[in-house]
């Protein structure tokens, strides 16, 4: 098992003097993740938050090869430095033996939304990568657009809260289960307040033969709204509440990797932040009550398909 | 930071510095507060290394020893995280103070 000090002996591969906000979890996730693998490493990142702030001309928070990417192509970008690795390979331009290590990364608007065609093409083709879509539930880096990750009821500038509208009036894509539709070989959600268990999924993505998915929930305290130190409390009010379930699914095969004891209602969720606060009014009532349905419906859903796993 | 001109960048849009960004100073966005930190209530979890977003707590052969301001920010993720009863992190005032460096 990884302990914390081992890890942060090891090198940073994304480094500081990145311009991520006060208390942005980005950095958290990619802490874990990146030290999940010793071998070399090269990264392929569409463009939003992550991208933008680690490389602000003329400097670079990357430690690693890295590779800017449009908005839409950060899988099909990926696949295609994987694809002349291995023809190298057959040429015997780079020895049989060496690893290299390949990593797709997109914010939930570049993977849930524009990149989803070329995500789906390319683990379609079977190109070993892993691709981390690290879902802050918004398009924060351009101001807090909706995507497809918006959660029901919260609110965004282009789904804003008001006397005509109660926010987002979808619900979220679930693009984890799109993911393990494709039927690759790992595919798991995870959370940075549980590193070791991110930390395992990331090492089992890297380790897989084919492609692998990893959906991190991101704090972001500037588009949630919520002060900016209480950010690893909601990620574990997350997991408690099952708006995010932390589970994987390998080769088919699905575990839940946290069960709250006591499932808290999705209400506390909604209290922590100021996306939500419009909720409370009173003509709004029904979405929480939608909200909490359509959690409850979908935990339960997750909880079968994990029985239906463990039976041999 | 000078800036290189069009005749001396690298042709691609390459930057061959990996990991330049350490002289972008983020400590210079702190307003009002900051960590302090207090070894002896320390038991070396390394939680605030893990939880802090810019890379600012100190570890030095194995051990967490404290914060490193030029890139702390302030935003009190350690402080919140850090386990121990008596707490190891607490958040001080701190003047603010218009730096000239740092945007360099
Ligand atoms: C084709 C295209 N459309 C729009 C943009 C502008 N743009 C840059 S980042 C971004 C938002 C990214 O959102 P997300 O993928 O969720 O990442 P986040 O900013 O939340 O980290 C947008 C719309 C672009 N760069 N390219
Ligand atoms: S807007 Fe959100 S995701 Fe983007 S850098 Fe700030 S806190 Fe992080
Ligand atoms: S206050 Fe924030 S930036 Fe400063 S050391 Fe703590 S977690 Fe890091
Ligand atoms: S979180 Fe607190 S107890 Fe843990 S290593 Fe940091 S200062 Fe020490
Ligand atoms: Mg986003």
């Amino acid at each position: 098992m990884a302990k914390l000090k081992d890890l942060a002996q090891m090198e940073d591969r994304l480094v500081a003097g990145h311009g991520m906000c006060l208390g942005c979890g980005i950095p958290l996730i990619f802490k874990i993740i990146l030290r999940a693998t010793e071998d070399p490493l090269i990264i392929a990142n569409a463009t939003g938050c992550l991208e933008v702030c680690t490389t602000i001309f003329p400097r670079t928070a990357w430690n690693v090869s890295w590779i800017h990417s449009a908005f839409e192509n950060a899988a099909s970008t990926i696949a295609g430095v994987e694809a002349m690795y291995k023809a190298l390979k057959n040429k015997g331009k780079i020895p049989a033996d060496k690893k290299i290590k390949f990593l797709g990364v997109g914010g939930d608007g570049g993977t849930y939304d524009i990149g989803l065609q070329a995500l789906s093409g390319a683990v379609e083709r079977g190109h070993e990568f892993v691709y981390v879509c690290y879902d802050n539930n918004v398009y924060a880096n351009t101001g807090g657009q909706r995507s497809s990750a918006t959660p029901l009821g919260a609110s965004a500038t282009t789904a804003p809260s008001g006397s005509k509208s109660p926010g987002k009036i979808q619900g979220r894509k679930d693009l984890a289960q799109i993911m393990v539709a494709h039927k690759i070989p790992y595919v798991a959600q995870a959370s940075p307040h549980r590193w070791q268990d991110l930390y395992n999924k990331a090492k089992k993505a890297f380790e897989a033969v084919g492609p692998a998915f990893l959906n991190v929930l991101c704090l972001c305290p500037t588009e949630w709204k919520y002060d900016e130190s209480k950010g690893i409390k909601l990620a574990q009010l997350a997991a408690d509440t099952c708006v995010w379930p932390l589970y994987e699914v390998e080769n088919g095969r699905y575990k839940i990797n946290y069960k709250p004891k006591q499932k808290k209602p999705v209400l506390e969720w909604l209290e922590s932040q100021g996306r939500f606060r419009h909720l409370f009014k009173e003509e709004n009532a029904w979405i929480i009550e939608k909200i909490q349905q359509d959690v409850d419906r979908d935990w339960e859903w997750l909880t079968r398909l994990a029985e239906i796993s463990s039976r041999p | 930071m000078k800036k290189e001109t069009w005749t001396e960048l690298a042709i691609g849009a390459l930057n061959l510095q990996a990991g330049n960004s350490v002289s972008n100073l983020t400590g210079t966005w702190r307003s009002g507060r900051k960590p302090e930190f207090i070894e002896d209530n320390c038991i070396q979890c390394f939680f605030c290394w893990l939880y802090c977003p810019h890379f600012a707590v100190r570890v030095e052969e194995g051990k967490v020893t404290g914060f490193n301001y030029d890139y702390c920010t302030g935003c009190g993720l350690c402080a919140e995280e850090c386990p121990t009863k008596e707490k190891a992190i607490v958040m001080v005032k701190e003047e603010t103070k218009i730096i000239e460096e740092g945007k360099k």
